[in-house]
């Protein structure tokens, strides 16, 4: 049923529609309005058979989800951010022990400074935890999405987290095609675990593996990644059918055929790219875009054969690994060397920390890319005159004091220079 | 497409407001947009939010750089912040207040846009006289219906009621009523 709501609203609901038996978390911004949403759900009866457990921390909140998994219980939990890395030694162990629970990550900067706005750098903290990484365009693929991954994890006995720009598309109010409960229940069938703490029929879960058999533990691990490169496409397809909406799968292409040019993004500033795109097709560029959906297991193949074309590929991280530069286009760079004459590759971190991602800047980075490239990454829209400024000024004296300070001290004294 | 931008200060409910203009557009079959902008919010602060609405899927997700319309909700703001920056040249600006345009220093901005594009609403006192709350949202949304269409004011009361059942909403849906017929009333006279 088409709707206009708040995308937290809208995946609250979607995820109601998947029958959690155990929803646990500890609220965060920007992910809050998702867990309120369920809470809600469960005080109103209208998720039934649902235990929403109340947690001190998301260590905690991750920690019951493990055990209500083991126990055969579909589990949800959700994070963001520094949340995220609370939790991340359960993260691993979830991961490890192949226990199928479903997280939301409302995506969001990881401090210090802290920062309550939106980047990517929470789930790239995680990227080789074991889960399977799944990031959102619109509020449409995230419901779309959660929906999918309780039956991927399920199917695989993997984690999956599925990743949604947080404020971006957690705050924002849009038209959500909500599905209709028949349809989910016979696309996700209720969760048939692969191993399950039955006080019946005992076993035990999470031994000690040493050095004889660790690491065939961690190939295992490996090769369902692998699997799932396949199922997800399934999965897609099935849910296309029976939905009769886009099957989201690996990647999408838009405009991508015939491009010299292509760009690669993930989550919801794919949308502005492709405003940004048909102007500049209207403007005779040959330029074109890959969606990455899922980013664990990362989709080489899928990837390559969408690039096949292009003389030049363009990244963009909205996440910075800080010796090294942008993780996707570190990624991608590895899926080039499989390709017989690969693309230029160039990187560009945008939208760190939640500075939007202009339609302005992106036009001005993607001609730049083919005209005046550059090497290492391209910091989009960096205000070269503070950084010199504060360069300078640690220069200046041992005992600078701390650079985030300096740095709002100088962007205050502009703007009241300005007014 | 259409791009509103919403000021106020937190507690006004600027945030709601942008979310029932995309309502009322939602329920005449367009696709609409809103997102606030996204600050910490609290009691007083300069809020600001973002309405787009299109007869097509929006993909666009910047904030809003050059608006259509602004719904100003607290004129005070005017001397704090560039409310007008991007304002585009044929745009609209609706401005919360009870004086005259000219009482509050608007006239260099009356002068820029074209004729009558620039309301005043006294949306306080009409929020004062039939929510008994100084929330001056519906009451400019019902300015916004009159004097700039793209939404009719059915569907923003219907928008209004969805957002606050019973009958807070229908005293709510009666502001922006009373808004709408004084521009009405000005537009005929």
């Amino acid at each position: 049923m088409l709707k206009q709501m708040e995308g937290s609203k809208a995946m609250a609901q979607a995820i109601a529609l998947c029958r959690p038996q155990v929803v646990c978390a500890y609220p965060i911004t920007p992910q809050t309005h998702i867990v309120e949403g369920l809470g809600e759900l469960v005080r109103l009866g209208e998720l039934e058979n649902c235990e929403f457990i109340n947690v001190e921390s998301e260590f905690a909140a991750l920690s019951v989800a493990i055990g209500a998994s083991a126990a055969g219980a579909r589990s949800y939990t959700a994070t963001a951010s520094q949340g995220l890395l609370f939790m991340a030694e359960a993260v691993y162990n979830a991961a490890g022990l192949g226990l199928p629970i479903v997280m939301t990550l409302g995506n969001r900067a990881i401090g210090a400074p802290i920062n309550i706005w939106n980047d990517h750098s929470d789930a790239m903290a995680m990227r080789e935890s074991g889960w399977i990484q799944l990031f959102a365009e619109t509020n449409q693929e995230a419901v779309d999405l959660h929906i999918i991954a309780f039956r991927l994890a399920e199917e695989l006995s993997v984690p999956t987290m599925v990743c949604v720009d947080g404020f971006i598309l957690t705050h924002a109010v849009e038209r959500i095609d909500i599905p209709e409960q028949a349809n989910v229940d016979a696309y996700l069938p209720p969760y048939e675990p692969m191993q399950v703490l039955d006080p019946a029929d005992p076993i035990s879960i999470g031994a000690m593996v040493g050095p004889d058999a660790f690491t065939e533990v961690r190939y295992l691990q490996y090769y369902k990644q692998q699997l799932a490169l396949k199922l997800i496409e399934d999965l897609s397809t099935d849910f296309a059918a029976r939905f009769g909406r886009e099957a989201r799968g690996l990647l999408r292409t838009y405009q991508a055929e015939d491009a010299d040019l292509i760009v690669i993004a993930m989550g919801s500033i794919n949308g502005t790219i492709k405003d940004v795109i048909d102007e500049m097709r209207a403007d005779g560029l040959s330029i074109g875009l890959v969606t990455l959906t899922t980013f664990r297991p990362f989709p080489v193949e899928a990837l390559n054969a969408a690039l096949a074309q292009a003389k030049d590929v363009l990244v963009i991280d909205k996440s910075l690994d800080v010796g090294m530069g942008g993780p996707l286009a570190s990624n991608v760079g590895v899926a080039l060397r499989e390709m017989p004459r690969p693309p230029r590759l160039h990187s560009a971190i945008v939208g760190l920390g939640g500075r939007p991602a202009l339609k302005t800047s992106l036009h001005r980075l993607f001609r730049q890319a083919t005209v005046q490239p550059w090497s290492g990454p391209h910091f989009l829209d960096l205000n070269e005159r503070v950084i010199a400024r504060e360069i300078h000024r640690r220069g200046k004296a041992r005992r600078a004091g701390p650079t985030a300070e300096a740095i709002l001290k100088q962007l205050e004294i502009e703007r009241v220079a300005k007014i | 497409m259409f791009e509103v931008r919403i000021h106020g200060r937190g507690g006004q409910g600027v945030v709601t407001a942008a979310e029932m203009l995309a309502v009322a557009a939602f329920l005449e079959g367009k696709h609409a947009q809103a997102f606030p902008s996204f600050g910490s919010e609290r009691m007083g602060a300069p809020v600001v939010a973002f309405c787009r609405i299109s007869d097509k899927e929006i993909r666009l997700r910047e904030p809003i750089q050059e608006p259509n319309a602004l719904i100003v909700q607290d004129p005070t703001l005017f001397k704090t912040l560039d409310v007008t920056e991007g304002l585009k040249s044929d745009g609209y600006l609706i401005v919360n207040t009870s004086r005259s345009l000219s009482e509050i220093h608007l006239d260099a901005i009356v002068a820029r846009l074209p004729k009558g594009h620039v309301i005043a609403s006294p949306a306080t006192e009409l929020a004062l006289n039939y929510v008994k709350r100084p929330s001056p949202n519906t009451a400019l949304l019902g300015a916004f219906a009159a004097e700039v269409g793209v939404v009719s004011l059915d569907s923003v009361c219907e928008a209004i009621r969805r957002a606050f059942p019973g009958k807070v909403g229908e005293a709510n849906v009666e502001a922006a009523k009373a808004a709408y017929a004084l521009i009405a009333a000005k537009a005929a006279a």
